[in-house]
């Protein structure tokens, strides 16, 4: 079974960018641009990853984390927020959502796919 | 690889440019009252920007956005009060960052200069002590010169590499104690992927504790009870570990022993932290590689291309595009067996086919069609920094921002706009005392309509001001020349003086108008663009000037027009009316200039058949038709033999085709296949007056 991940970013272009280089490593990839889009895929869907953006209109990153912790299908699954700053106060807020991890902007594809890799 | 790679750069420039354009329109709606949703848009835009910036390599950009975030984020978080002087350094922010963007785009050295000079004023304004009130924020002492040194990595704070122990030997391994929250199952991190990790780094020993481990009976599973102690056998830098321990030293308790090996003088393992802990430069990213030398089809960039179609617009097109491919397929039917009774289901068919022809040219049509928004759009920060630069007070009101005109007319009408609205704030609208003194508010009003008229899409910038001196305006074009001092002329007449080049009645020349060099460039620009202005004015209420416009370049709403055996088309918008002349209306100048008399004002006549070297039907102006045309504010009476249909038609170009001829536009094809010649109403006029050898800014 292929594995798909679900990428949320309110930016085209970063999304692109994120899904572009996770479908060259042969990942299965679905876009959202916010948390309530993603929130709403994976109500329905299942998926083996969530990376999220923090700062998104409607509905922010740790909030769709939270969220999604609260959905059975996904107690235990990975999820991962892209961050640019990672202070302690972040990584509690994100700790407390339930977030696996997260990866600090700007990265590059080597080691977004490095971090995946990681937690799959 | 490179094209998508390509095209992902592309749509982060787009995004950026469309970011930069939020963040802007809500600076200027924030100098009335912060609102908190409008805050975090912006702040969600320069964050966007910067996160982009970064991860497709233009580090000069993403380094410049940050410290506007910054600013923004401490605005948001009510830490900072939202001051004009900030908005104004932020305001300059976005067109730095704009430029900066665009040089990218345009594959150019980013341009520094900008950023430079602002770095400096927003540290300054970051330096001003973050107090909501500046009353308070005042009596500061002098602030630190870097108002926010880097913060050391939260691994690296949370615990400190052991500074104390003198060292005894050189590094030799870790000592670790991880005992996690018993929450640490709930993120989904595991500690064999720890272990595992640490194992990368050098080899390692681990010691389970279960001590807190409760009976079986009452274990949670999804809980963590365990403690490690982990024993790492190499001489690995304290940041390499604590990045291993990132995702979960929040939650947990993690104790760090370094293990020294005897004699010799361990390097102080603590000094490299800060440098390493930092991510890695992104210097990598393909994006940042594929840069510079990616130089092809995409290169002309900017305004030769593209154009961002709604996908409606194509659904629709192709849609049209399916039934026309069945008619088609219906008429071909004829073409291999036609029986006489199928004539019935042919003119279907046919009448079928021009429903089809017409919706496909209507919606091939609308693809050019963009909303007027996208001109007005810049209009709010003009005003902004205009009226705040001349000191008066100005509310700037839009309406009909979604009328849709041609792409082509859109990005021609830009500057003229640019202008008339430059002109209105400088000359039209008084200084507040003067408004004040007169009886009025003393915000003046500056309004940009758009909207449809027929055929046309009109463009009003109407502003509340002084209006028009027309005294003022006569004496300086007597002064000048510009008019005999017996002259009498209507109001019409004296207005569209201001059009004439060189023309200025303001008595001090500031830089933002006054030069008199522009108005005749407006008028130009629009002309050229098929359309027309009018002034209208009254003392002291205000003026509004009145575009016209074509809705599309490339197809003409025209009437058409027989001389003799020729047929012409003229463009409806420089059409005023069309009149049989009677004897009466007629005199002759000068025994070779014949006139008109049209209300209060004689027209030159133009014999297009004496023009054009063509035969007409009859020579007598009254056997044949008067056509009034009006171009650069002057008015003509153009003699025809006969009015036929009023049609729209395709514009074909003389030059690609032939060559330029004076008077003529272009060409168009009828549907039996003959040639018209299409009318270019300002040429035509100038080259009648050029033969005439008679000033007509005399005569108007």
């Amino acid at each position: 079974m292929a594995v798909t991940i679900l990428a949320v970013d309110d930016s085209a272009s970063m999304r692109q960018m994120v899904s572009f280089t996770l479908k060259h490593a042969g990942y299965e990839v679905v876009e959202a641009a916010d948390g309530v889009d993603a929130l709403e895929y994976a109500r329905s869907n299942s998926v083996s990853l969530v990376l999220t953006d923090v700062n998104m209109p409607r509905m922010d990153g740790i909030t769709l984390v939270r969220e999604l912790r609260q959905l059975i299908a996904y107690k235990f699954t990975p999820m991962l927020v892209l961050t640019t700053e990672a202070g302690p106060e972040k990584k509690a807020q994100g700790k407390q959502a339930g977030a696996t991890g997260w990866l600090v902007k700007p990265f590059n594809p080597d080691k977004l796919l490095a971090t995946i890799a990681k937690v799959l | 690889m490179d094209m998508e790679m390509e095209e992902i750069l592309n749509l982060f420039f787009e995004e950026s440019l469309e970011g930069l354009d939020t963040m802007e329109s809500g600076l200027l709606t924030l100098e009335d009252g912060a609102d908190r949703e409008t805050i975090n848009t912006i702040f969600r835009a320069a964050h966007s920007i910067k996160g982009g910036a970064g991860t497709f390599g233009f580090m000069e950009i993403s380094q410049f956005t940050h410290s506007v975030e910054t600013l923004l984020d401490e605005m948001r978080n009510g830490t900072r009060g939202i001051t004009p002087d900030a908005i104004q350094v932020l305001l300059q922010s976005v067109d730095v960052i704009r430029e900066m963007t665009q040089s990218a785009q345009a594959k150019t050295p980013i341009v520094m200069t900008g950023a430079n000079a602002l770095s400096g004023e927003l540290a300054r304004i970051l330096a001003q002590k973050s107090v909501p009130a500046p009353a308070t924020g005042q009596a500061a002492a002098p602030p630190p010169p870097n108002p926010s040194p880097a913060p050391p990595a939260a691994a690296a704070k949370r615990d400190p590499a052991p500074t104390d122990a003198a060292p005894t030997g050189p590094l030799e391994g870790w000592r670790i104690v991880f005992t996690p929250d018993t929450s640490l199952f709930k993120t989904c991190n595991d500690p064999l992927r720890i272990f595992e990790e640490l194992t990368n780094l050098a080899p390692l020993e681990v010691t389970a504790n279960i001590d807190a481990m409760p009976a079986f009976g009452d274990l949670d599973p999804t809980q963590c009870h365990l403690s490690w102690t982990l024993l790492l056998r190499g001489a690995i830098e304290h940041s390499r570990i604590a990045e291993v321990f990132d995702w979960v030293d929040a939650s947990s308790k993690i104790e760090y022993e370094p293990i020294h090996g005897t004699g010799g003088s361990g390097a102080p393992v603590d000094r490299p932290i800060a440098e390493n802990a930092k991510p890695a430069a992104p210097r990598t990213t393909p994006a940042a590689d594929a840069h510079p030398p990616v130089s092809t089809a995409a290169k002309s960039g900017g305004e030769a291309g593209s154009l961002r179609v709604a996908t409606e617009k194509v659904d629709a097109l192709i849609n049209l595009v399916g039934e026309l491919v069945i008619t088609q397929s219906m008429l071909g039917r004829f073409a291999e067996k036609y029986e006489p009774s199928d004539i019935e289901a042919l003119r279907r068919s046919l009448a079928q086919l021009t429903r089809n022809t017409r919706e496909l040219q209507e919606s091939v049509m609308q693809i050019r069609m963009l909303p007027i928004g996208f001109s007005f759009n810049r209009f709010p920060r003009l005003v902004h920094d205009l009226s705040r630069k001349l000191g008066k007070k100005v509310e700037l009101k839009l309406s009909g921002e979604n009328t849709e005109l041609d792409k082509t007319v859109l990005e021609k009408i830009g500057d003229p706009l640019v202008h008339l609205v430059r002109n209105a704030l400088d000359h039209g609208l008084e200084a507040p005392e003067s408004r004040v003194a007169a009886g009025k508010n003393e915000t003046g009003t500056l309004e940009l309509n758009a909207f449809h008229e027929g055929g046309s899409i009109i463009i009003e910038v109407k502003d509340d001001g002084a209006g028009l001196n027309k005294d003022r305006i006569l004496a300086k074009a007597r002064e000048r020349g510009l008019v005999d001092s017996d002259a009498m002329l209507t109001d019409e007449a004296i207005y569209n003086l201001i059009f004439v080049a060189g023309f200025s009645t303001a008595e001090t020349v500031s830089d933002v108008s006054g030069r008199g060099v522009g108005m005749d460039v407006v008028r130009r620009n629009i002309n050229d663009l098929g359309g027309h202005v009018q002034i209208f004015s009254v003392k002291g209420k205000g003026s509004t000037i009145r575009i016209r416009l074509p809705l599309t370049l490339a197809i003409l709403e025209g009437q058409v027009l027989r001389v003799g055996k020729e047929i012409y088309v003229a463009s409806l918008v420089s059409i005023i009316e069309t009149v049989q002349s009677t004897r009466a209306s007629l005199s002759c100048v000068a025994g070779r200039t014949e006139l008109f008399k049209h209300r209060t004002d004689y027209l030159p006549i133009i014999r297009l058949h004496d023009l054009f070297g063509i035969e007409p039907d009859s020579r007598e102006i009254s056997d044949g038709l008067l056509v009034v045309l009006e171009a650069d504010g002057r008015r003509v009476a153009m003699l025809v033999d006969e009015l036929l249909a009023q049609q729209q038609v395709v514009i074909k170009s003389l030059e690609t085709n032939f060559k330029q001829v004076p008077g003529l536009a272009g060409a168009t094809i009828h549907g039996d296949g003959t040639v018209a010649l299409i009318l270019d109403v300002p040429g035509l006029i100038r080259t009648f007056l050029e033969r005439q050898g008679m000033n007509m800014g005399r005569a108007a």
